[in-house]
């Protein structure tokens, strides 16, 4: 396994309590009836992101889903941007237009954090394509969850990818739920990534509350998609803390399931092995959690005190040039 | 008799009902229980959802998972497999938990389901019906807020219902369950929670008949689905105002009650649409376009359309507001039509 220095290790750690904090916030305010519409957290699955994302450069691409806020801020998105697209204020990500469900960055190429389940696979497959058709060497990840091996989507992005030799990653974060059902009953197949060798594209499954793990594969897989090798399918086992979304009471989650995989925390795991290999002391993680939170709280601050987006531009957006088709009489 | 129910629990009792009197009718959808794959280990985990907005709970305890199908999140899949079923004898009742998803299932509906009977001369019928959610008004953004009534009713083979009260909800379930034909029945969100009186036996409100929501001789104000609620708000608004709307709630798209429409713009000679869709070829303008083509020398002004604008459903609560046409906005239609 490569050896990380303290800078990366306190990168990586920073990432993953941005993650937590803010999705705690999140679930915060909307268990206090604060913020509106659909909100989906991401705690539990920080390794998954912070274990594949600072590996990107920044011209690679992303897809991610209605699940995205982890992803959003691996790859850097600023808090307060996010924080104001949830409140749907003016100078959120998306200007207040897509909310909780879409508040990433295009300019940082994150191309999506769809809102249908497997919606992101085959764009970025395309993203990928487009890369190498273009001479270049980026490469796409596209996260989706266990939910969305069932759909036509998915199939169809990797027969895409493997017949055109994409340079895509495709990430699963398998959270043992699709909504409300579990894994177990939804696939009749031992994993996710067995699914990957029909189409020829080459996969593994790794412990994805386990940075470390989820990171030493992906660096072989995106490295190998630069290196003109084709598509990879990473299954991350991990675990959803929240619900399927934000006040989902997660009555199907036996409770000796919770304390097994909450006792398996990746930000535990992260800090256990870090301090136990005697890198960083514990002390200097405590320092930039404290730090965090008080980003946390500047950024919450700033999207309530945010505006609100002018009603014009309600209508603005939807094409990027239209001709005026009002009638004149 | 009758007695208060919201909208919610009139849908779950048609359903339990058609599903007491007919071995036939099967339910299936993503999580219409919820818990599938812990409850056999963990019996709490059973019926956890009933679907996202609770709609179906219940109905697993009576009818069990043989009936009441937890499917993967696979919409082609499962509204395929509904025009199977349907073909080999069963009474499948499909739910897409929001009609945006239908998307990603369209071709079984566009080109299986409507088409069947058609291109086979007539020797199939589709007995299924294919429940969804409609509408703005939940601050869920584009992709789970739209209402895409005139996407199905332009195709010709699907049946398209769309209840504005909880009686009326029920009936036509009723009824679209025991229809031969596909029947796109649509729920919209911001509706479930509305109560009215609901007969407790199972009675039927067929297909292709409008409801007089409220009389008035000076303008016609045709709702659609949550706008018919939006049209009375602003015919109680015109009433202070002398003015005396009369609103009808079509009730289903596909078949169309055109003699509903057409014979109260005759008494009324005035006529505005109500739509929360997008504006351009939606319900609203098929309603302007069949009163224009058949009752125009009834009209003493033009037609009006109380629409969104043509623009995907904002997030921000603001501009979400902005979007759904309000009373005021339909009052001043009328205002603006009895100048002329």
């Amino acid at each position: 396994m490569e050896q990380l220095d303290r800078a990366t290790l306190f990168d990586l750690w920073t990432r993953m309590v941005r993650i937590r904090r803010f999705e705690e916030r999140i679930s915060e305010l909307k268990a206090a009836d604060v913020l509106p519409g659909y909100t989906h957290t991401y705690s539990g699955e920080e390794a998954v992101a912070c274990g594949v994302i600072p590996l990107l450069l920044g011209d690679d691409w992303i897809t991610s889903t209605y699940r995205n806020h982890g992803h959003a801020i691996a790859r850097g998105v600023p808090l307060a941007a996010i924080a104001s697209e949830v409140y749907g204020k003016a100078d959120g990500i998306c200007g207040g237009k897509g909310g909780s469900m879409h508040a990433v960055d295009q300019s940082l190429r994150i191309i999506g954090g769809m809102g249908i389940v497997a919606g992101g696979l085959p764009i970025a497959t395309g993203a990928a394509f487009a890369s190498a058709f273009l001479g270049g060497t980026q490469v796409a990840v596209a996260f989706f969850g266990d939910g969305a091996v069932h759909q036509g989507a998915w199939h169809e992005a990797l027969d895409f990818a493997a017949m055109f030799r994409a340079p895509v990653l495709f990430v699963c974060e398998n959270n043992l739920y699709a909504e409300a059902t579990a894994v177990d009953y939804h696939l009749r197949c031992q994993s996710v990534a067995e699914m990957a060798g029909p189409y020829g594209i080459k996969a593994a499954t790794v412990d994805g509350m386990n940075l470390f793990e989820v990171r030493s594969v992906a660096v072989e897989a995106i490295d190998r998609a630069r290196r003109g090798g084709g598509p990879f399918l990473l299954e991350a086992k991990t675990y959803r803390y929240g619900g399927q979304y934000e006040g989902d009471t997660q009555t199907y989650k036996p409770p000796k399931e919770v304390e097994y995989w909450r006792a398996r925390d990746p930000l535990l795991a992260f800090r256990e092995k870090v301090i136990s290999g005697g890198e960083v002391t514990a002390d200097s993680l405590d320092e930039i959690d404290t730090e965090v939170r008080a980003e946390i709280d500047g950024a919450f601050r700033h999207a309530e005190e945010a505006e609100w987006p002018e009603l014009t531009s309600l209508v603005t957006d939807v094409y990027t040039t239209y001709p005026e088709e009002t009638p004149t009489r | 008799m009758t007695r208060a129910l919201n909208m919610k629990d009139a849908i779950n009792e048609a359903l339990r009902q058609a599903m007491e009197s007919d071995e036939r009718v099967v339910l299936l959808g993503e999580d219409i229980a919820g818990g599938a794959g812990r409850d056999d280990a963990y019996p709490e985990a059973a019926d956890a959802w009933g679907g996202p907005f609770g709609v179906t709970k219940g109905l697993l305890p009576l009818f069990g998972r043989r009936r009441v199908i937890d499917t993967a999140i696979a919409e082609t899949g499962f509204i395929g497999a509904s025009i199977g079923m349907a073909l080999a004898g069963l009474r499948p009742v499909a739910e897409i938990m929001y009609v945006d998803f239908l998307g990603t299932s369209f071709d079984q509906l566009l080109n299986q389901a409507a088409k069947l009977r058609y291109v086979y001369g007539g020797k199939m019928s589709v007995p299924m019906v294919v429940r969804t959610v409609t509408g703005a008004g939940f601050r869920a953004a584009a992709e789970h807020s739209q209402t895409l009534y005139s996407l199905f009713t332009h195709v010709p083979g699907l049946k398209v219902v769309a209840p504005a009260f909880p009686d009326d909800a029920k009936g036509l379930l009723l009824s679209a369950i025991d229809d031969p034909d596909p029947v796109i029945f649509m729920e919209h969100k911001r509706l479930y929670m509305r109560t009215g009186d609901v007969p407790v036996e199972a009675k039927r409100v067929p297909l292709g008949q409008a409801r007089i929501c409220r009389q008035g001789s000076d303008v016609t104000i045709v709702g659609i689905q949550k706008m018919v609620h939006t049209a009375l708000d602003a015919a109680n608004l015109l009433a202070t105002d002398g003015i005396e709307a009369e609103v009808i709630d079509p009730r289903t798209y596909s078949p169309l009650d055109s003699d509903a429409i057409l014979n109260s713009v005759g008494q009324t000679h005035r006529l505005v649409v109500v739509d929360e869709s997008y504006p351009r070829c939606s319900l609203a303008s098929d309603i302007a376009a069949l009163v224009a083509e058949h009752g125009f020398s009834d009209l003493r002004a033009p037609i009006r359309r109380v629409t969104a604008p043509h623009t995907p459903v904002p997030f921000s609560p603001v501009l979400e507001d902005a979007f759904v046409p309000q009373p005021a906005d339909v009052s001043a239609a009328v205002h603006e039509l009895m100048k002329l």
